[in-house]
């Protein structure tokens, strides 16, 4: 049924349709309405789910890991710093191989503090083992977590996963989503099964240390397991669009990509006004055209590879630093790309809130249609 | 695509009022985007909400920097902020004033001023501006209904203050019309 409402909101509606069991979350900023939408939920028993206060984001997500561990669905949501603060237990959570949902309304992470957008925070911790999802907009933000559930709880890939959308520009944006009802869900999420849990009567544990004879290769499973993901991904997000209409099958997907000469890489909300900025080129004759990154992790490369194959140029569009090299995204495509002779350029745009709009983009084609790029765009060098 | 940018101060209702001009909107069965541009956000400080209207979905998620409607929930705003800028030739701009303007909108924009202040110390009891002038948005542009409006307001709030909220509308609305 078509509805309007807040995006944190329309997540949370989402979040309760999955039938967690556990919620744990700590409700004061950085943080979003999500958990506080859910704890109503929850003390109007519109929501059967033990939902746990916490004095921190480390010790919410270590809730989580614990109830993860004893057999129960669990989330948690977070952002900004308040992710940066679970940093350890992230890894602790993939490493478990804990299937655990978080949304993230992606915020940047100080110093100095801002509360606005970008997505320094999920993309910082690419490196820990989670699968994560970006949303262009409300309707993808409320249907990835269904599939997040779906895909992480599956017993060939038991990992966590984010689902990220940006914070404000997404979060506390009022639109016209299509919510699902609870049969729907249900009939496309079952209950979670657990591989292995916490089990008094049959004791084992988890998370134990491993010897250098065996953490390389714990390593290594988990990585084959996230890679692995992708066959998993392509399966549910399909069964998805079979069921709703909506096919999430593609970690990538092309917007009037096929006979583009230069094609602009993109995730997350950075992708609407995109659209929005090819077609008013398309009518000026440009061929341009956009590759959108439904998934960073595990990263598409080879549909990066073979969706871009035709292009002449690339310009990739970051909401991230990595500081002292480049954009996350750009990263990953320039290896993506390698040996192709394809010139990839990337832009670090819109960091901590700056506002991205079309004439945005329109500079950037044509930045990179002189060579131009690897580069921060739109600086105000009157401040530098 | 029309665009509405609503400028107010920190507790005067701006965010509010966007998102019940949306949910009114889409009621009315079109594509309605609203949201904030957040600030640090205190009591006082020059806000500004953002609502879009289309007939198609809405892609485009930047601030509107020129927009076909503006709403100044406080006539001292306009010292301080260039609440005009961008306005769209053939535009409505509709300022709380009980005032004469002493200031000018650009050419080809038509300027509405309305005592929202007054309508809303007499219907609710206190000076929340942001229904009254979302009665005299609905008016002003046609792009909701009131019966739209109303619906969305008690939605919102408590039957109470809905009741109240509804009739500072209505009087702005009525006020609207009634000039025009």
């Amino acid at each position: 049924m078509m509805e309007i409402t807040e995006g944190s909101h329309a997540v949370a509606d989402a979040v309760r349709l999955c039938r967690p069991q556990v919620i744990s979350a700590y409700p004061i900023t950085p943080q979003t309405h999500i958990v506080e939408a859910l704890a109503d939920m929850v003390a109007n028993c519109q929501l059967d789910a033990e939902y746990m206060t916490v004095e921190n984001e480390l010790s919410a997500l270590s809730a989580c890991i614990g109830a993860s561990a004893a057999g129960s669905r669990t989330y948690s949501a977070t952002t900004s710093q308040g992710l940066a603060l679970m940093f350890e237990v992230c890894f602790n959570a993939a490493g478990m191989r804990l299937p655990i949902v978080m949304s993230i309304a992606n915020r940047a992470l100080g110093a100095p503090l801002s509360i606005w957008n970008d997505q320094q925070d999920s993309i910082s911790l690419r490196d820990a083992g989670w699968l994560q999802f970006y949303a262009e907009d409300n309707q993808e933000a409320t249907d990835l977590h269904y599939l997040a559930y779906r895909v992480a709880e599956d017993h060939s890939v038991l990992l966590p996963a984010f689902v990220c959308f940006d914070g404000f520009i997404l979060s506390h944006t009022y639109e016209p989503i299509n919510m699902l009802s609870q049969e729907d869900v249900d009939r496309f999420l079952p209950k979670f099964s657990p591989y292995e849990r916490l089990d008094a009567a049959d004791p084992i544990s988890f998370g134990m240390y491993a010897t250098p004879d065996y953490y390389h290769e714990f390593r290594y499973e988990m990585d084959r397991a996230l890679k692995e993901s992708k066959a998993i991904i392509y399966k549910r997000g399909k069964e998805f669009g079979q069921m709703f209409g909506r096919d999430y099958s593609a970690m990538v997907e092309g917007y009037r990509l096929e006979d583009a000469d230069t094609a602009i890489v993109a995730m997350g909300s950075i992708c609407g006004t995109t659209k929005d900025a090819i077609d008013e080129m398309r009518d000026e004759g440009k061929k341009v055209g956009l590759l959108k990154i439904r998934v960073f992790r595990p990263f598409p490369t080879e549909e990066v590879a073979k969706a871009l194959s035709h292009v002449h140029r690339i310009a990739v569009l970051d909401k991230n630093i990595s500081l002292g090299a480049k954009g996350a995204v750009a990263l990953e495509v320039k290896d993506a790309l390698y040996g192709s002779g394809i010139p990839v350029k990337g832009y670090i745009i819109g960091l901590g809130g700056r506002d991205v709009r079309k004439k945005d983009i329109k500079a950037i084609v044509a930045l990179v249609e002189k060579g131009q790029g690897d580069m921060f765009y739109g600086l105000r060098r009157e401040v530098l | 695509m029309r665009e509405l940018r609503i400028h107010g101060r920190g507790g005067q209702g701006s965010v509010t009022a966007a998102e019940l001009i949306a949910v009114a909107a889409f009621e009315g069965g079109v594509f309605a985007q609203a949201f904030p541009a957040f600030g640090v956000e205190r009591r006082g400080a020059p806000v500004q909400a953002f609502v879009r209207f289309d007939d198609k979905t809405i892609r485009k998620r930047s601030q509107v920097y020129e927009p076909d409607y503006i709403i100044v929930q406080d006539s001292t705003l306009i010292k301080d902020v260039n609440v005009f800028q961008g306005v769209k030739k053939g535009g409505i701009v509709i300022v709380n004033t009980e005032k004469k303007p002493d200031y000018k909108v650009p050419e080809g924009v038509k300027l509405i001023t309305i005592d929202a202040t007054t309508i809303a110390l007499n219907a609710i009891g206190l000076p929340i501006t942001n229904t009254s002038l979302m009665g005299a948005f609905a008016a002003a542009s046609g792009e909701i209904k009131f019966s739209a409006l109303e619906n969305a307001l008690n939605h919102r709030f408590p039957k109470e203050l809905a009741v109240k909220n509804i009739e500072a509308a209505r009087q702005a609305y009525n006020i609207i019309k009634g000039a025009a």
